[in-house]
């Protein structure tokens, strides 16, 4: 017996995140680790459970072995439910075809069955690699007032920035009349933040109708809305004021990180009204040695700090040996910096040790761009990574 | 092979009033981000005991609110799991319906559900055993001696104020037991003092119990091991890790301070490998230092904001220090929050404590300074 939904979440995670590089060689971008003791995915996930809605489909396809473990049964999102929670929807093997995910449209439409099974009368696609906090029943208010067909929430961006997105243009009441994809002389400034809420039949329709047209692409962006929009269906944006952001770059996942920083930050995590959830290690509490000194950082559980931290973001079980020394950095899970080594404007994946003496990156100000150690390395003593390169395990690039 | 637990949460109440007076001894906190059953749940779970029946006597709400489904333990189980044995009182008038004052009482109480233990052997420990155990290796040492109960003990030297909180034994060279001592008044100096950690197979736990309603007899100390010493197979299996027993205010200090001086005893609490001590999961976001922010020799939560200076101090989760503000060998509970220009040493503020601008309290190691749960100052 499956019980009837009002609103199904579809969460897209299968995104390879290839200007992650290293980051994301073995692990699905929704994975990655942010902000200390979060993955992207958790944000996406715990704003559901936040709003309201608790049946949520995660569609994976890359590399998707860390991120299956992660979410598990759901049960950190309080998404471990008897009817409904989370549910992870790999590509499958059907009866007449099989197939990989072509687009973000075909990944929806392989996966209706899971959709129709819950009867929903409305459907939210989100992708797992934005950091935000938002109230999607909200959105589904103003879909609903608005009798609309699609909603779609939509950030606004500095006019110069507007080329780089999506952008909808719209009359008074919000109602969009044309859509653009990366315009080079955008008439608005509303940019779509690729979260969207569609009355379900008419998603259906749209997503079978799509699946028919061997010249499509299967995008929801390239494909399904324009679609409508040619069909004249209702589509409204719904305007999101807060913070958002597009973790799908290396310097963005560290701006995004910085601005947990500092007394008033962009970005506050300390939220009790909106909790962030993620899954737990059972780590003991932090330890801050003798001699540390720890300024304007995130610091969380499993950690040991005996050396300088300051401006950083670290996740848990960082070592940070006597007189290192770590500055305008992300330190992923389990990375030991050993003595009297210097981290500078760097991203250092999980589980790397960085051995005595050594030098990653160059002071921000000074620096060609920003550093990144691959996880799992074993760096020796007296290692230099110069700034602006990628370390992996075959070398510098 | 299979073992069910058995955990008393009020023994030993008496021992810190201030801290439980709203709550059980087990659902005291300890170790920043611990209460003290979590080491006696995380001991049995990581020994594969899944079928755990914690015995309460008054005060459990916390304890319950703490506990919860048993997830965070892993305990949240078709098959056994976390069971809460609240007292047992029977409709009938013609019942007496004391609460019970003993170990042996509250088994007796629980009868009923002693019965039905399907495992094979029994573990029963107190709630507030402070160590990280492997408790097969007791299980193991009971099967391979044939014994009918083994009891950890543990070496030690004993002030006379410890003495008087604890039970010792004296045993062979082969480990049988050949007396015991409860609670004396006029002891110090070295002894086997038992952890309070008992292993026996269900089917003599049962003639125990069914033995002692027939006999009325109230003390598992006196009545039971007492008794039978040199007719049963008692042994004493010998434990030599870190183990911390709380008897007294100065104690409960004491042992808290130990974990941050001492690299070696939060090793071996915490980071012993496959075997991590779970608590509640709380979903704080990670601790946040400020610019401005002096931390030293302290174990920090999750959810702290700390803007001031901290100094062999424990935060608890969600702590927040003010600007200007100065904590020393202080201990802060979940939720602690102090304004601007405060000061603190020696101070040990229970939950939801509010310190305002400009406080200064200061008390001393041997007699640290309690501000009860939601106080304002």
């Amino acid at each position: 017996m499956y019980k009837k939904k009002e609103c199904v979440a579809m969460l897209l995670a299968g995104g390879q995140g290839s200007r992650l590089y290293s980051l994301t060689e073995t692990t699905a971008k929704p994975a990655v680790e942010f902000g200390g003791k979060y993955r992207i995915i958790d944000f996406p996930m715990s704003n559901c459970v936040n709003s309201g809605i608790d049946t949520v489909g995660v569609l994976t396809q890359y590399q998707p072995l860390v991120l299956n473990e992660y979410i598990g049964n759901g049960q950190p999102w309080d998404l471990d439910r008897n009817t409904g929670g989370v549910m992870v929807l790999p590509p499958y093997q059907g009866k007449t075809s099989s197939d990989w995910y072509r687009g973000t449209a075909n990944a929806i439409y392989q996966n209706l069955a899971f959709i129709e099974r819950y009867d929903p009368d409305y459907v939210l696609i989100l992708s797992g690699d934005h950091i935000y906090k938002m109230d999607y029943s909200e959105m589904l208010a103003e879909h609903k007032k608005n009798g609309a067909d699609a909603t779609i929430a939509v950030l606004e961006v500095p006019l110069e920035e507007a080329s780089r997105f999506g952008i909808m243009n719209t009359d008074e009441e919000g109602r969009i009349y044309e859509f653009e994809e990366k315009p080079k002389h955008p008439k608005s400034t509303k940019a779509s933040m690729g979260i969207y809420i569609f009355n379900r039949k008419t998603l259906a329709d749209y997503l079978r109708r799509d699946e028919l047209n061997p010249n499509s692409s299967n995008d929801f962006g390239k494909d399904i809305i324009p679609a409508m929009l040619a069909d004249g269906l209702r589509m409204y944006t719904f305007p999101f004021r807060g913070y958002w952001k597009d973790v799908g770059t290396l310097s963005s996942l560290w701006e995004a990180n910085m601005d947990l920083l500092g007394s008033e930050p962009k970005f506050v995590l300390h939220d009790r009204d909106w909790r962030i959830y993620s899954r737990n290690n059972a780590e003991p509490p932090h330890f801050v040695g003798e001699n540390a000194e720890i300024s304007n950082s995130i610091v969380t559980e499993g950690c040991k700090i005996w050396g300088v931290v300051e401006n950083s973001v670290l996740s848990d079980g960082v070592v940070i040996e006597e007189g290192a020394y770590v500055c305008d950095s992300v330190i992923m899970s389990g990375v030991r910096v050993g003595r009297g080594s210097q981290v500078n404007y760097s991203i250092v994946g999980s589980g790397t040790e960085i051995g005595a003496e050594s030098s990653v990156g160059r002071p921000k100000s000074a620096a060609e761009g920003i550093t990144l150690v691959a996880p799992g390395l074993t760096l020796a003593s007296g290692t230099v990574v110069p700034d602006g390169t990628m370390l992996n395990a075959s070398g510098t690039k | 092979m299979s073992a069910a637990g058995i955990i008393f949460s009020n023994i030993h109440d008496a021992n810190i009033a201030d801290l439980t007076r709203m709550r059980t001894l087990a659902s005291v906190p300890f170790g920043c981000r611990y209460r003290l059953i979590d080491f006696t749940l995380s001991n049995m779970v990581n020994s594969g005991i899944t079928n755990v029946n914690v015995i309460t006597h008054y005060n459990y709400h916390s304890l319950m609110d703490h506990l919860g489904s048993g997830k965070d333990w892993d305990l949240a189980r078709t098959r056994g799991g976390i069971k809460l044995l609240p007292p047992f009182v029977s409709a009938f008038a013609n019942n007496r319906n004391a609460l019970y004052e003993t170990r042996l009482e509250a088994l007796k109480s629980i009868n009923d559900a002693v019965t039905h233990i399907q495992d094979d052997y029994v573990v029963m420990s107190d709630c507030d055993v402070i160590c990280n155990i492997d408790l097969n290796d007791i299980i193991n040492d009971h099967i391979e001696h044939g014994a009918d109960m083994t009891i950890a003990v543990k070496h030690v030297n004993l002030t006379p104020e410890q003495a008087r909180n604890t039970t010792m034994f004296t045993s062979n060279e082969n480990g049988e037991i050949t007396d015991i001592m409860s609670y004396p008044t006029d002891f110090s100096g070295e002894a086997d003092v038992s952890l309070n950690i008992l292993v026996m197979s269900s089917s003599y736990l049962k003639t125990i119990v069914l033995d002692a309603i027939a006999h009325n007899y109230v003390s598992m100390n006196r009545d039971v091991i007492g008794r039978n010493i040199g007719h049963a197979n008692f042994r004493v299996y010998r434990y030599d890790g870190y183990f911390a027993v709380i008897s007294s205010m100065a104690e409960y200090f004491a042992h808290s301070m130990e974990l941050i001086r001492d690299a070696g005893v939060r090793r071996e609490l915490f980071e012993t490998k496959n075997r991590p001590i779970y608590t509640k999961v709380r979903n704080s976001a990670p601790a946040k230092y400020a610019d401005g922010a002096k931390v030293k020799n302290s174990l920090i939560a999750d959810g702290c904001v700390i803007e001031g200076q901290v100094e062999n101090s424990i935060l608890f989760r969600g702590v927040k220090i003010g600007k200007k503000t100065v904590v020393k060998n202080s201990i802060l509970f979940q939720d602690t929050f102090t304004g601007d220009s405060v000061s603190l040493n020696c101070v040990l503020t229970d939950k939801d404590v509010v310190i305002r601008d400009g406080v200064t309290l200061s008390g001393a190691t041997s007699m640290p300074i309690y501000v009860a749960k939601g106080k304002m100052i």
